[in-house]
């Protein structure tokens, strides 16, 4: 069975992590990730940019907003990792798959970083 | 993270607005000072046994604001009242505030108070000594060290900001439109200089001024969190971003100073540069430009170099150009000069500078830059001249030895051409 897991916290600490917390928060992650990643459970994992980098497709009025999507009425059900130039060519790929499955909205969130996960079994 | 890490932080972030919405309140800063700071304490005694409350802001506000009115009770009726019957079901009435405070009023809050620090008769210093006190809850021990002056000094600089922002008479009503956008102008603006504060330390006081960059960021990402849809804002946080990005490059081990184009870009923080360049990315969008949208498309170019070759030096003109345009200095001729002398060669540029002379005549980058100018062109004596007056500017010892650094070159050259011709 495949999981996700999503991670959540409150932004404005973590970003007012200083670098030597940081990396010790990311340390003591890399130990599990090697940990799973010898197991062949890692899939692709990705820390994302804060919410103030975000950009939202409402796809039914193909209204661009500024900002992480906000409603609370509907729910997270899926993602895409997608590699593009900018934001512009993302938008393109967002607006393309909501012709295909309008309805709800889209957020844009830059990755920061990202582990492919190509060794799970 | 411990339990006292992480209040601690909370604690911090919290602090712009809830101290904002008390500011609202009491309409005093002191008096909403002492509320957050009692609230704050309670939040240390409370929070650890009960678990941190759904929302700590609003927490934060009806507990300080309580507090506060409980002492102008107490001081009305000389008797005390027992203030833990005040956050008695507070789960309910945290919830209940929470509701009437929407985003909006936030918004205008932090706003508000971020603007009180930015009084015109204040100057710079004093303004950026304020808000990292009051907005960002730095110690006066902190900034002092910051600004590297005693703890006693920077004391008497903050109160007397203070008595004079009091005096100022800031509105408390929700701000219309044109006020709204005059106020984020001004605030803006002073978190712009209160970054510069940080970044144009030398080695040897960057590390005690690091905090005002970090802070600088913060309070960058959090109006940026609080007017999303603002180009300039976005544009802003993203300058500051890219520029920091490149602190660990910027001094070699010795506390040299390491120009951008010999910098080692293996240092450059990857993860800042991709916040930087995704913010650009949104504010173009907008098709607002802005001074601070244009110099973080000049900082953006930089980042996207992997090598300093491979610097689009065309489309950095190209931008300063638009810079003097929107914001007509001096200082910006000075830097379209440096991309003009990268595309078209030092005589271009030393022309377009020339003219600056009058203006720039106290501005040690002006002397540095012509000495570098002359020097391309093989006029060694007038770049020694230019080098001298630089020195005498310089604003750090970092910028004193990285002139002294092409004068000791300089030296070494005359007086090989000056050595007789070993003889064959």
């Amino acid at each position: 069975m495949l999981y996700a897991i999503l991670c959540y916290h409150d932004e404005k600490i973590v970003c007012s992590w200083s670098k030597e917390q940081d990396d010790a928060v990311m340390a003591r992650l890399g130990v599990v990730h090697q940990r799973l990643k010898n197991e062949g459970k890692l899939g692709p994992s990705a820390r994302l940019l804060p919410t103030t980098a975000a950009t939202t497709l409402r796809k039914n009025q193909d209204l661009v907003l500024d900002g992480p999507f906000a409603e609370t009425k509907e729910q997270l059900l899926g993602f895409y990792i997608i590699d593009v130039a900018d934001l512009e060519e993302a938008l393109q790929v967002a607006r393309e798959l909501a012709k295909a499955n309008p309805g709800g909205a889209y957020e844009l969130r830059p990755v920061s970083v990202f582990l492919d996960g190509s060794e799970r079994r | 993270m411990t339990d006292f890490a992480w209040i601690s932080a909370a604690l911090s972030s919290a602090r712009p607005q809830a101290l904002g919405a008390l500011l609202r309140y009491f309409r005093d800063l002191d008096t909403a000072e002492e509320a957050f700071q009692e609230a704050c304490l309670k939040a240390l005694k409370h929070w650890p046994q009960n678990g941190p409350p759904r929302d700590p802001v609003a927490w934060l506000i009806f507990v300080g604001r309580n507090i506060a009115l409980d002492q102008v009770r107490r001081q009305r009726r000389h008797e005390a009242l027992p203030v833990e019957d005040s956050i008695s079901d507070l789960e309910d009435a945290e919830a209940d505030l929470a509701e009437r405070l929407d985003s909006a009023d936030y918004r205008d809050d932090v706003l508000r108070l971020l603007f009180i620090c930015c009084h015109p008769d204040l100057p710079a210093t004093q303004q950026i000594a304020l808000a990292l006190r009051i907005v960002c809850g730095l110690s006066v021990k902190q900034i002092a060290r910051a600004f590297l002056v005693s703890e006693s000094a920077m004391e008497q600089r903050i109160t007397r900001a203070k008595a004079r922002i009091a005096d100022a008479n800031v509105p408390f009503e929700a701000p219309g439109a044109v006020e709204r956008a005059e106020r984020l102008a001004a605030v803006a603006a002073m978190i712009y200089l209160l970054f510069n504060e940080g970044y144009s330390a030398g080695r040897d006081t960057a590390q005690a001024r690091a905090p005002l960059c970090e802070e600088a960021i913060r309070l960058a990402r959090l109006l940026l969190r609080l007017f999303p849809s603002e180009p300039e804002i976005m544009g802003l946080t993203a300058l500051l971003l890219l520029q920091h990005s490149r602190a660990a490059a910027r001094f070699d081990p010795a506390g040299e100073i390491v120009l951008l184009e010999d910098q080692d870009r293996s240092l450059w923080d990857r993860r800042l540069i991709a916040e930087g360049l995704a913010l650009i990315d949104k504010a173009m969008r907008h098709r607002r430009t802005g001074p601070y949208q244009v110099q973080a498309a000049i900082a953006a170019l930089h980042a996207r170099a992997g090598r300093a070759e491979d610097t689009d030096w065309e489309q950095i003109e190209l931008l300063y150009a638009a810079l003097e345009h929107l914001q007509p200095s001096p200082v910006v001729t000075l830097n379209r000069a440096v991309a003009v002398a990268k595309t078209q060669g030092p005589a271009a540029a030393l022309a377009m500078i020339e003219p600056l002379a009058a203006r720039l005549s106290g501005y040690f980058y002006f002397f540095g830059v012509k000495g570098g100018l002359l020097l391309q062109l093989g006029r060694a004596a007038e770049a020694r001249i230019a080098f001298d007056q630089a020195i005498a500017l310089a604003n750090t010892p970092a910028e004193a030895a990285h002139i002294r650094m092409h004068l000791d070159r300089l030296a070494r050259e005359a007086a090989h051409e000056a050595a007789p011709a070993p003889a064959r």
